[in-house]
């Protein structure tokens, strides 16, 4: 467990090294942010491997920070967290192998990547609200500078917008914790001390203040109808970034959800909670009907990942144990399914034909092409759209199970939305994949050969396959951890008020 | 040897020649088609092995395995084997090679082929034999991709649009399925099937679930089960996807996947909503005649043969469920006879629908095999003459379908007719429409095809059959002569089992 | 006597130390400077301000924390140390920009006026009576208005002094008319004297229109909107030097007198305005002039293409984040409002310095100008992005925890349901509006292409380490703010 905090360290710090390293030599900098994103998933994993289960946060460190208003660097964890953890640096990891061919500004360009890695770490991780706050914007500035300096398709405008979004919510979420923090008279920034302030305020505040810090959080979770910067901007980003995005940065906020805003007011949360759950399966089907008539292959997963993500805010409004839970789970599932999307669609198959119109895409012969590119993109495919086998499945299975106790009519929705996953994902194997040939795209094809599939993406979509097939397979390995965390008492607050 | 996880092995075998392939680059045509045929054949060895171990006698599974899962969902893996089982994995076992020998005859990327092929196999044995829904919903839903490929990627034309709308279908009936097992298991914390049918029989999931819940989840299920089958009217997926399967993939769609919807009636939502099934019956028995008149008056319609054949299968599938709802309406006195002629009837007839549409779909791929695609009821005339080997054979499986006495064909049909007369037999005498009809198409096709001067496209060269092809149709032909003089082979499988579920008919 | 005067004499050995070293300067430069070229005679003076400047600050060091000096004219408390020496550092940081920028014709004056302008920020510290205050603000102010035209090659930089000065003058007259008001109601001109009075005074017409026109004069001091209008035109034509200054020390100085004027002097006609109570006092003012800065600011600056006009209406912006500061003030003491001041200085100074390095090389007016400039020179691309996102604030950087510490103070004081409670949402929406100006900045020198023929630049060694050294500061300041909010 203690090796936990060094992975922020390590980041940060393969941040700084690698920025200094791409002055010298672009490869250089790609081994040294390699290494680091594997020490950080190696240091999760052993962390992992001696974690004990429990309710409650476990303490890693706990130092006063600033004195005056009662901060304190608190670092802890929990099952929650730890699957988080592990997730990013799967993902990291991935990213990075999927990003090995950035050849402009490639220090940079890692620097910037770990450094989001590293604040995505380290709100995973905090367990003062402030420093999950700080960690929290840490993690925004990079996203704007990888997306608007490595991206393609408007870049500068997706980029923009949701650094905005992104910030806007943030905002939101700062005026709630101060609010929370002053007016209930709070000594600290802890989540216990600001849980213990929150009960004091009265009801209407507590209304309020939710509201701000849910919606301000679940802007960056991708919540109908704040979601619009999420297409744009997986859209825009470069590879790794949209894979980070979808994979990480989008819990971030779902994770912000459920770890502060849920805990600290669970009166709020009961009044709002009808309106979660509708917005939830509202944009499930809404952004998966949207997916469904997408001419660019990769708004179809920016916009899946959205529809994804509304399963987790789904399993979060049904707000039991269960479906809590699944939400977790679907937290693991989507970032590692949705990493893989985004890089086939992104790296293996932009990169090589410089389109991502699906009428163009679907003139090439690209199962020829790309066999490689075509298995991962209908395992990953079948993966998003819940097929049982892979980590979809257990973690959809689990929020539809919650969902039906707070509301029948939620889990009927989400179910549609299943299908329209199935639709969507389906229609863009069909048409990118095995569409109608055009023979004189065959004559061309085989006369220019696309670059094959290089050694990097390659390990990359075995990584990101292999934990989603073993997650799917043995859900247990995460559940074992999510479901004991759930039964601390801030948590079963919460859940025990939401459930009717 | 007793130690020996079969059933598991059953399932595995054919996904590990998977994997072998598709970890093997670069191996020829010959040996992808050899070992794909070799470990299709596995199943028939294993199935030969259950067979042999198979206690006749009892009614529970046998060669059970159980094993925790996901301890935080309550899952285990659990499989097991009764008589219906058995049948279904011994079809599969007759099938499969077939089907693949013929899908692989002259077909490009043999290994792909071999590949998806053999997931597909082992998901409908899985379907067959799990008895939690965790992995049994996996079995299900993983048996939709690599046919979805089949289809897609070998199939002709209008492929494309076909397999979509067939998985597509598929997925929404999955979905409603899914959901309503979530709901089952929100109520009652399991998914294994026996524990969910004890609740089931004895009112305790309508007590847990509530009146009106258990009715949408009754649907729910209802709608995945049906939508495979297919059950009228969801079935019209069905014809494109079976018409423009490659003819290989057509015989296993029909000859085994088909069987998993019925399956699910029998193993699933029978036990599991007992009640809500004698409910819903009279309505629904009103739908699968339905499907048994109306499919057998389209296949009349139809001039594509293998859409001709498709719409036989919604007709003889039909027959199945005709025959559960008569049981589950209940509306006359008890029955013991003739609820058990209907159980029986039902399992003989998905074994022997297998065998016979298999057969006929495997004839119309000869004949667009020498054609180059033709399958026109008008194309063709007095083939008799030119291939008497083929037209003899077809003959065959065509009277076995008709349900001629002393072909297999007749047995199920006998048995389920004799099944509904005892409940329903107003409904029985319409149903007979659909006998009539089914004769008036497969006589159509016989003599179109078959007789009269040579004509169409048999006017060209056209051998008859080869030795491959005779490999293909004679077993199938053999088969049918074989449990259409002696049907005790297959019901001294089941007999146990559908005296239990007759003598403990869960009606109110 | 004799010993006040001793007392007085140690208390203000620092400002003499930058009188002594402006004359050294310019003297300095009138003998040895005739027949040397113009850069030996900036490093030269620059050299000799920084070491006046040091010692000063090692002299307020030395002094420390006495108490009242001078029969409590002037006030040496913490709050007066810290200013004075954040105001030094600032200096410092000015006179590193001084050798970033294009060389200006007579050096030597410029640094004796930064010097001379320093010695009335260093009176604005201490401060506590009304015409200490009023002469320190003046003899910073007159040095300003110098430093702003003295650009003379551009007209712009004489337009510039010319509306600074004229709007100075007249917040001169309306400080002065104050100051007499409220001389001739409480009798007094010390704060202590007039904060005891106003103890059983009641609010009068007389003594509210005494407390507008202070605060009016504020207002156009710190560019608070509406008495913002001089700035933009003064970011954009003073050299960036001056500007520099002008945002960060004299902004330092000028709140640390404001608040001392408010709270120590007149704290008891503050006012209350907390959902229970709502009385009129300051209060309301300040707290009107802090929304109208935080959206003028804001939104005007969301406009602009020229950097130094969108810097100086982010500098309107943080004027109404500072006077929220002055709000909390009374709560929390200074501490939030320091904190705030000082970061804000370093950052803007920072960001003016690269805008000078820039300047050197070509101009530096339009944001299009920084195209390309992490090419152009990563270093200066690399301190930009800390102080802009500073000016942003974005944690860890000391920009952050000043908004949020102000923030915290503000919502503190008088709850949620308050106008304070409701300026403090305001302005955490703001901030996220702010974002996009900023990262418009940041787009253009960390994305954009440099424009053709954009040459590499070169850093001075002296502003490489200023501006390295402000950037740390900001980082390490961001990291650890317990160093400056423990003070207090």
């Amino acid at each position: 467990m203690n090796a936990l905090p060094w992975t922020i360290y390590v980041t940060f710090a393969g941040a700084l090294l690698a920025l200094l390293g791409g002055a010298r030599s672009a490869s250089l900098a790609r081994g040294i942010a390699l290494a680091t994103a594997v020490a950080g998933l190696g240091l999760s994993l052993v962390a992992a491997g001696n974690f004990v289960p429990g309710a409650g946060l476990q303490t890693l460190v706990d130092v006063p920070w600033v004195s005056q208003l009662g901060i304190h660097y608190h670092l802890a964890a929990d099952g929650i967290s730890l699957t988080l953890v592990v997730l990013t640096g799967i993902a990291a990891t991935a990213g990075i192998l999927f990003s090995w061919n950035i050849e402009e500004r490639t220090g940079e360009f890692f620097a910037l990547f770990l450094a989001l890695i590293g604040g995505v770490y380290g709100v995973f991780l905090s367990a003062d609200a402030f420093l999950f706050f700080v960690f929290y914007e840490i993690a925004i500035v990079p996203k704007y500078f990888l997306i608007a300096n490595w991206g393609s398709t408007r870049r500068e405008y997706g980029a923009m917008k949701l650094a905005l979004y992104s910030f806007a919510g943030s905002a939101m979420v700062l005026a709630g914790l101060l609010w929370t923090y002053a007016a209930g008279g709070a000594t600290g920034f802890g989540l216990n001390e600001l849980a213990a302030a929150a009960v004091t305020l009265p009801h209407t505040q507590v209304v309020i203040i939710f509201a701000l810090v849910f919606f301000g959080f679940a802007t960056l979770a991708g919540l109908f109808p704040l979601h619009t910067w999420a297409p744009t901007g997986h859209v825009a980003a470069p590879t790794a970034a949209s894979m980070l995005l979808a994979g990480v940065v989008m819990k971030l906020g779902a994770y912000g959800c459920l770890r502060v805003a849920m805990p600290l007011f669970p009166v709020g949360f009961l009044a709002w909670q009808p309106v979660i759950g509708w917005l939830a399966v509202v944009g499930i089907v809404y952004a998966g009907l949207i997916a469904l008539v997408q001419d660019d292959f990769k708004f179809v997963i920016g916009y899946s990942s959205v529809s994804h993500m509304g399963f987790v805010m789904l399993g979060l409004a049904a707000a039991n144990t269960r479906a809590v839970g699944g939400a977790v789970l679907q937290m693991f599932s989507h970032g590692v399914i949705a990493g893989l999307l985004f890089a086939v669609v992104g790296r293996m198959i932009y990169e090589r034909t410089h389109t991502r119109q699906l009428a163009e895409l679907q003139r090439l012969p690209l199962h020829r092409l790309l066999p490689f590119a075509t298995v991962v993109f209908v395992l990953a495919g079948l993966a998003s759209m819940g097929m049982p086998g892979f980590s979809g499945f257990p973690a959809e299975l689990t929020i539809l199970i919650g969902a039906w106790k707070t509301s029948h009519i939620w889990a009927l929705v989400a179910a549609v939305g299943v299908l329209i996953a199935a639709a969507f994902t389906l229609r863009v194997i069909q048409v990118v994949f095995f569409g109608k040939v055009d023979p004189a795209e065959v004559a061309a094809a085989a006369a220019h050969p696309l670059p094959p599939i290089s050694l990097p993406e390659k390990l990359g979509s075995l990584l990101l396959l292999s934990a989603t097939v073993i997650i799917g397979l043995k859900p247990d390995l995460l559940l074992n951890w999510i479901m004991p965390a759930l039964q601390s008492p801030l948590f079963q607050a919460v859940l025990k008020k939401g459930t009717p | 040897m007793n130690n020996l996880p079969l059933l598991s092995l059953l399932v595995l075998v054919p996904w590990a020649g998977a994997l072998l392939l598709a970890a093997l680059p670069g191996l020829s045509a010959r040996a992808a088609r050899g070992i794909a045929l070799a470990f299709s054949c596995t199943t028939l060895l294993l199935g030969l092995a259950a067979l042999s171990g198979f206690n006749p006698a009892a009614a529970g599974y046998q060669f059970e395995e159980h094993h925790a899962w996901i301890r935080e969902l309550n899952v285990h893996y659990r499989l097991g084997l009764d008589g219906m089982s058995l049948l279904l994995v011994l079809l599969t076992a007759i099938v499969s090679p077939l089907s693949l020998a013929a899908a692989a005859r002259g077909a490009r990327d043999l290994r792909l082929l071999g590949a998806l092929f053999l997931v597909l196999q082992g998901s409908a044995l899985g379907v067959f034999l799990a008895l939690d829904f965790f992995h049994w919903f996996i079995f299900w839903e993983l048996s939709l991709v690599p046919a979805f490929f089949l289809i897609k990627l070998w199939g002709g034309p209008g492929a494309g649009r076909a397999a979509y709308q067939f998985v597509i279908y598929t997925i929404a009936g999955s979905a409603f399925m899914l959901l309503g097992f979530a709901a089952l298991y929100a109520a009652t914390g399991t998914l294994d099937f026996t524990e969910l049918a004890r609740l089931g029989a004895g009112g305790g999931l309508a007590a847990q679930l509530g009146p009106r819940a258990i009715l949408a989840v009754f649907l729910g299920v209802f709608i995945g089960l049906a939508v495979k089958v297919p059950l009228f009217p969801f079935h019209t997926w069905l014809p494109p996807a079976y018409a423009e399967a490659p003819t290989g993939v057509s015989m296993f769609l029909t000859g085994v996947m088909s069987k998993m919807g019925v399956y699910g009636f029998l193993r699933i939502l029978w036990p599991i909503f007992p009640a809500q099934l004698h409910a819903a019956a009279p309505c629904l028995l009103w739908l699968a005649l339905g499907g048994v008149v109306l499919g057998a008056f389209a296949a009349i319609k139809q001039t594509d043969l293998k859409r001709m054949i498709a719409y036989s299968s919604v007709n003889h599938l039909s027959y199945c469920l005709l025959a559960l709802f008569a049981v589950a309406a209940g509306r006359s006195a008890p029955n013991a006879g003739a609820t058990a002629a209907a159980f029986s009837g039902t399992l003989l007839q998905m074994f022997n629908h297998g065998l016979s549409a298999a057969a006929l779909f495997y004839g119309v791929a000869v004949l667009e095999r020498r054609t180059g695609g033709l399958r026109g009821l008008n194309d063709f005339g007095g083939v008799r003459t030119v291939a008497p080997v083929f037209a003899g054979l077809c003959g065959i499986a065509m009277f076995s379908s008709l349900g001629l006495p002393g072909l297999n064909g007749f047995v199920g049909e006998f048995l389920i007719f004799r099944g509904v007369f005892g409940l329903e037999p107003g409904i029985a005498a319409i149903a007979t429409l659909g006998l009539l009809a089914t004769a008036l198409f497969l006589l159509t096709f016989w003599q179109r095809v078959f007789h009269g001067p040579r004509a169409g496209a048999a006017l060209g060269e056209f051998p008859d059959l080869d030795r491959g092809e005779r490999l293909t149709l004679l077993p199938l032909v053999a088969l049918m002569f074989l449990f259409g003089v002696l049907p005790h082979l297959l019901t001294g499988l089941i007999n146990p089992l559908v005296t239990t579920w007759a003598g403990t008919l869960p009606l109110p | 006597m004799n010993s006040l005067y001793a007392g007085l004499f140690r208390a203000l050995a620092p400002e003499a130390a930058l009188v002594v070293a402006a004359l050294a300067v310019i003297g300095l430069d009138l003998v040895a400077g005739r027949r040397q070229t113009l850069a030996w005679r900036l490093n030269l003076a620059v050299l000799i301000g920084a070491l006046g400047v040091l010692a000063a600050g090692v002299l307020v060091l030395a002094t420390g924390p006495v108490g009242a000096v001078f029969g409590g004219t002037l006030m040496f408390d913490t709050l007066a140390v810290a200013v004075r020496v954040g105001v030094l550092a600032l200096m410092l940081l000015t006179l590193g920009v001084v050798t970033a920028a294009p060389l200006s014709r007579q050096p030597a004056e410029y640094i004796a006026l930064i010097l001379f302008a320093g010695v009335g920020f260093l009176q604005m510290a201490v401060a506590q009576q009304l015409l200490m205050a009023f002469l320190a603000v003046e003899l910073a102010s007159l040095s300003l208005y110098v430093l702003a035209g003295y650009d003379r090659s551009r007209p712009e930089s004489a337009e510039a002094a010319l509306k600074y000065f004229l709007l100075g003058a007249v917040s001169a007259a309306f400080l002065l008319f104050g100051f007499s008001l409220l001389f001739g109601l409480m009798g007094s001109i010390g704060f202590g004297e007039i904060s005891h009075v106003l103890g059983y005074q009641a609010m009068s017409p007389l003594l509210a229109v005494a407390l507008v026109m202070v605060l009016v004069a504020f207002g156009f001091k710190a560019a608070a909107a509406p008495f913002h209008l001089w700035a933009p035109d003064a970011y954009q034509g003073a050299p960036t030097p001056s500007a520099a200054l002008i945002a960060s020390a004299s902004k330092l100085a000028g709140f640390a007198l404001f608040w001392r004027l408010l709270w120590s002097g007149l704290g008891s006609v503050s006012g209350q305005f907390t959902a229970q109570h709502n009385y009129p006092g300051w209060l309301i003012v300040v707290a009107l002039l802090s929304g109208a800065s935080l959206l003028l600011g804001n939104f005007a600056a969301l406009a602009q293409t020229n950097v130094r006009r969108l810097l100086a209406y982010s500098a309107i912006s943080h004027a109404g984040a500072l006077l929220l500061g002055i709000l909390s003030a009374g709560q929390s003491g200074p501490g939030p409002l320091f904190y705030y001041a000082a970061t804000y200085g370093i950052a803007a100074a920072g960001a003016f310095g690269v805008i000078a390095v820039v300047e050197r090389h070509g101009r530096c007016q339009e944001i299009t100008d920084l195209a390309g400039l992490h090419q152009r020179s990563p270093l200066l691309s690399g301190c930009l992005l800390v102080f802009v996102l500073s000016l942003a604030g974005i944690p860890p950087l000391a920009g952050f925890f000043g908004k949020f510490a102000v923030f915290a103070a503000a919502l503190q004081m008088a709850g949620i349901a308050s106008p304070a409670g409701w300026l403090t949402i305001l302005a955490i929406a703001l901030s996220a509006v702010a974002l996009y100006y900023y990262l418009i900045i940041l787009k253009q020198a960390l994305v954009s292409a440099p424009a053709a023929g954009a040459a590499k630049i070169p850093v001075p060694r002296a502003a490489a380490l200023t501006l390295v050294v402000a950037a740390a500061l900001l980082i390490a300041l961001g990291i650890f703010p317990s160093v400056l909010l423990g003070l207090f």
